[in-house]
């Protein structure tokens, strides 16, 4: 039989692997792909715990991390098209401006 | 016992798709991965029970987000390999492997489930996606609203950071665009 | 009478505020002017006030505002006047009225001109509120008012150097300035702690509420009271061992010296005890012993006058002696003597340190009356005024002093206490010694200041005319003893003299009369012709042990400043330096040190920010899982 203990494993390991990606990634587009990794591993615990404890407030909030999500893609894709216009890169280390 | 192959089965599947989304080179292999990756997921939403929830992950995700990214990625060289300079990989899978064997031994203890409580409990009889309605429409009206706004305001927020001189080319070179627009203003 | 009130209370303080607005501009002598005019309204406001409480028999007590109020503690601003504040509102603000106009003159090369006169009149209204306070807390306020503007006007002159003299080594105004306000401030924890003692048994600091309390606290409580609050009188009237500060505050320019060290500040300790009677009179042994160190003090004080050489200072040693004459009377119960006293000598003494300011004026600022001689020819009023105020304080029959000064010592007699009787009466002689010494020095034999390239010169005229009214008070103050003592024994304990002291006072009289005249033809005959100076005698052991004070300022130097200083310095290198001021540069040191090293992190590249945040991320959740498995 299958727990919220199992899915809970399971969301934290995509969770991670989003988190792993974030680090790992330079490139600002696959940055993006990473924290959408990381977004639906949430999503999933959500759902879970939601399932298991009969109770509707999980998924709410995965509603709502879903619009989130979306708008932020929506915002995101744009700043990146203006950087890319700007720059001609999507790479972070082409776009450090501000050392300290 | 479909649900236990279709758990490991998901499971297995998607973590295997989102590792590729972190590790490829290639936007598009990370994309198409990806976009995989999340219907599995919506599959895990299927089998919680959570219907409304999956189908929206569904239509959300893979329609629109997805095709979103895939929309962005005409602008930019997407068959071109990333070269990613990668300096301290050692420090990453550490944090990265750190987390996990941290999250998993919290998810991994057992749980003292008897204080909690369904704050909204789900009623036996009816639909998923009736039950979703009465409780986003009465107890979450107002952040639903909220949510409403935000969206259209990233979307207003998109389209002006992206429409801005859309009649340019991003890839070409820009110096020839810039001769072209000023052959167009002096005529 | 509330209006004439606030008049004669707050035209000083208008006056020091109209003289502040002009404190950095350069010499305006309306400043001046103005001044004087609105000190010469709180006269008169406070003659007119005079004549309403001694016509009428009443007093005038006005409630300004509440000032503290604070659960229990309820303390006004609240002003009285009856026949004590108001003899000495009138002796104050005359004074100060002459003091005022004499320092147009006196100040008139001076560049602080308008800066003084803010001084001078904020000292006059710190007096005012120390003697119109209707309690104890105002009282004090005044007390440390007239406290700082002593420590301003002593240090007037604070860029001056410090100056070798024989007698007082090394003594600059700032150095007396600072000397007189800690010696006071001394005395004034003695003060506080006499308000608390009151105010813990009593639980009030108004003057009628604690007085009508006393019959009701016990012996203890009444002797600790009184003792504390006879310490800070002993402070701000330079008693024996707080007396050095007063003879170095002359390095103060000369007007404030008449003003605050002849007339009014030092005379707020004999203000106190006399306002503090029924306190005083309760506790006999404290009394006496008030009487027995005053009486000290005026040998004391009078023994180091007889050689000293500097002008001021035998002034200021006079003071200290006359002093000494007003708490003898003061402890022996004659309260309102002691009061008449001090209104007698503001008159005469504020009258000799002008005629000395005249001559150091005359003098270029040369103060050793060795040097000088023969003026009579050159300052020929300021020859009559100071040999008036100096027949004055000798006692001389019909002048002031005779008359208030016969009186203490008659009290001494009355009493008893004979032994004080014999001091008093010497002290009376040699009183009379050092003042014509003095005069005759100044003024008599041959012109010894020629030698070094003096031209001096008489005063301005209206400097001389504002003198005048305290020449004719030292002359004819005496007359209204009779008068004074049926107006302030309305309020003040009556004190007669037995029967049989009256029976003999004309011979007692005598006895005082005698020594005073003695005291006057020894000094003509030794000094009218001139200087002699007597070799053998100023070496002899006496005559230096005088000359040095006792060597008392030395002994303060060498066993209460020196360890002090070592002390504050060990206390600056050790502690200070190696602990407090290394601890917080410390603080500063790690502070600097760690942003320095931290600011490499901030590298522009998002990236390395993102792994720094999973860094801090993974801490907290480690931390998280740790303190759950933990707890």
């Amino acid at each position: 039989m299958i727990g919220l203990t199992h899915y809970l494993i399971v969301s934290a390991l995509i969770f991670s692997i989003g988190l792993m990606g974030v680090l790992r990634r330079r490139n600002l587009l696959m940055l993006f792909f990473a924290t959408e990794v990381m977004l639906n591993a949430v999503n999933i615990a959500f759902a879970a715990i939601s399932h298991y404890y009969n109770d509707l407030t999980g998924q709410m909030f995965a509603f709502f991390i879903i619009a989130i999500a979306a708008s932020e893609v929506a915002v995101g894709l744009g700043i990146l098209i203006v950087l890319y216009k700007k720059y001609g890169s999507l790479d972070l280390d082409d776009l450090a401006s501000m050392k300290g | 016992m479909y649900e236990i192959i279709a758990f490991y089965l998901f499971s297995a599947l998607t973590i295997g798709l989102f590792l590729i989304t972190v590790m490829s080179k290639n936007v598009l292999y990370a994309m198409t991965s990806l976009a995989a990756g999340m219907v599995l997921i919506s599959g895990f939403f299927f089998i919680l029970g959570a219907d409304f929830l999956g189908v929206v992950q569904l239509i959300v995700y893979v329609g629109a987000v997805m095709a979103l990214y895939s929309f962005a990625m005409m602008f930019f060289d997407a068959t071109r390999d990333i070269k990613e300079k990668n300096t301290n990989s050692a420090l990453i899978f550490l944090l990265g492997g750190l987390s996990a064997v941290v999250l998993v031994l919290i998810f991994a203890a057992p749980i003292h489930s008897d204080a909690i409580q369904a704050l909204y409990p789900m009623h036996e009889g009816v639909g998923n996606a009736q039950d979703v309605g009465i409780v986003l429409f009465t107890k979450y009206l107002v952040p639903f609203e909220v949510a409403a706004v935000m969206l259209l305001v990233a979307m207003i927020a998109g389209i002006i950071l992206a429409g801005k001189k859309m009649d340019q080319s991003l890839t070409e070179d820009m110096a020839a665009d810039d001769e072209i627009m000023t052959q167009k203003d002096a005529k | 009478m509330e209006n004439l009130v606030y008049i004669a209370l707050f035209a000083p303080f208008v006056s020091s505020m109209f003289s502040a607005l002009f404190g950095m501009s350069p010499r305006q002598t309306f400043v001046g002017i103005v001044a004087s005019s609105l000190l010469f309204i709180s006269f008169a406001a406070s003659a007119m006030l005079a004549f309403h409480v001694y016509t009428t028999g009443t007093s005038v007590h006005v409630t300004m505002m509440e000032w503290i109020s604070a659960g229990d503690l309820t303390i006004p601003f609240g002003f009285l006047v009856d026949q004590v504040s108001v003899t000495m509102m009138t002796v104050v603000t005359l004074v100060s009225t002459v003091v005022h106009i004499y320092s147009i003159g006196y100040m008139d090369h001076d560049k602080s001109f308008n800066r003084f006169f803010s001084y001078l009149s904020a000292f006059v209204f710190s007096m005012m509120i120390l003697v119109m306070s209707d309690n104890f807390a105002g009282l004090f306020i005044g007390w440390e008012g007239v406290g700082v503007c002593s420590w301003l006007l002593i240090g007037f002159w604070y860029h001056k150097e410090d100056v070798s003299r024989e007698e007082n080594p090394s003594i600059s105004p700032s150095w007396a300035a600072n000397e007189a306000f800690i010696m006071n401030r001394i005395a004034d924890l003695g003060m506080l702690v006499g308000l608390f003692i009151l105010y813990w048994n009593v639980g009030s600091l108004q003057y009628d509420v604690v007085f009508s309390a006393l019959p009701n606290l016990s012996g203890s409580i009444l002797n600790a009271a009184a003792v504390a609050l006879f310490i800070g009188a002993m402070g701000k009237s330079a008693q024996f061992p707080l007396h050095t500060w007063l003879t170095d505050a002359m390095e103060g320019p000369t007007p404030v010296s008449a003003l605050i060290h002849a007339a009014t500040m030092v005379t707020a300790g004999v203000f106190l005890v006399i306002r503090a009677n029924p306190l005083f009179a309760m506790t006999p042994e404290v009394s006496f012993f008030i009487a027995a160190l005053g009486t000290f003090v005026a040998f004391f004080a009078a023994s180091m006058a007889l050689v000293n050489r500097d002008l001021k200072r035998i002034i200021a040693f006079s003071t200290l002696s006359q002093l000494g004459y007003m708490f003898a009377a003061a402890g022996l119960g004659a309260y309102w003597i002691a009061l008449f006293h001090l209104a007698a000598h503001a008159f005469f003494k504020a009258l000799l340190f002008l005629g000395a300011g005249n001559v150091m004026h005359a003098m270029h600022d040369e103060l050793d009356i060795f040097k000088m001689g023969g003026l009579k020819k050159v300052m020929k009023w300021t020859y009559i005024y100071m040999g008036l105020a100096s027949l004055a304080l000798a006692g001389i029959p019909f002048f002031a002093g005779f008359f208030s000064k016969d009186a203490i010592i008659e009290t001494a007699f009355n009493e008893g206490t004979l032994v004080l009787w014999a001091i008093l009466v010497v002290t009376a002689g040699m009183t009379a010694f050092y003042s014509f010494r003095q005069v005759f020095l100044t003024f008599l034999g041959d012109e010894r200041y020629k030698a070094f390239g003096i031209h001096p010169h008489e005063m301005y005229k209206f400097v001389l005319v504002a003198m005048s009214p305290l020449a004719i008070l030292a002359m004819v103050a005496g007359f209204g003893m009779g008068s004074f003592e049926h107006f302030v024994t309305k309020l003040l304990p009556e004190y007669h003299m037995s029967e049989h002291t009256h029976h003999i006072a004309w011979i007692l009289g005598l006895v005082v009369l005698v020594f005073a005249v003695g005291g006057i033809w020894l000094a003509y005959k030794k000094y009218a012709k001139g200087l002699k100076r007597d070799e053998k005698l100023e070496n002899s052991f006496i005559y230096k042990l005088l000359a040095n004070q006792y060597y008392i300022p030395q002994l303060y130097g060498e066993f209460i400043s020196k360890p002090y200083a070592m002390l504050s310095e060990m206390m600056w290198k050790n502690v200070d330096m190696k602990i407090v001021d290394a601890t917080v540069d410390g603080i500063a040191k790690f502070i600097y040190k760690s942003g320095d090293g931290s600011r490499k992190m901030q590298t522009g590249n998002l990236s390395n920010y993102l792994n720094w945040m999973a860094v801090g991320g993974v801490l907290l959740l480690v931390v998280a899982a740790l303190s759950a498995m933990l707890g």
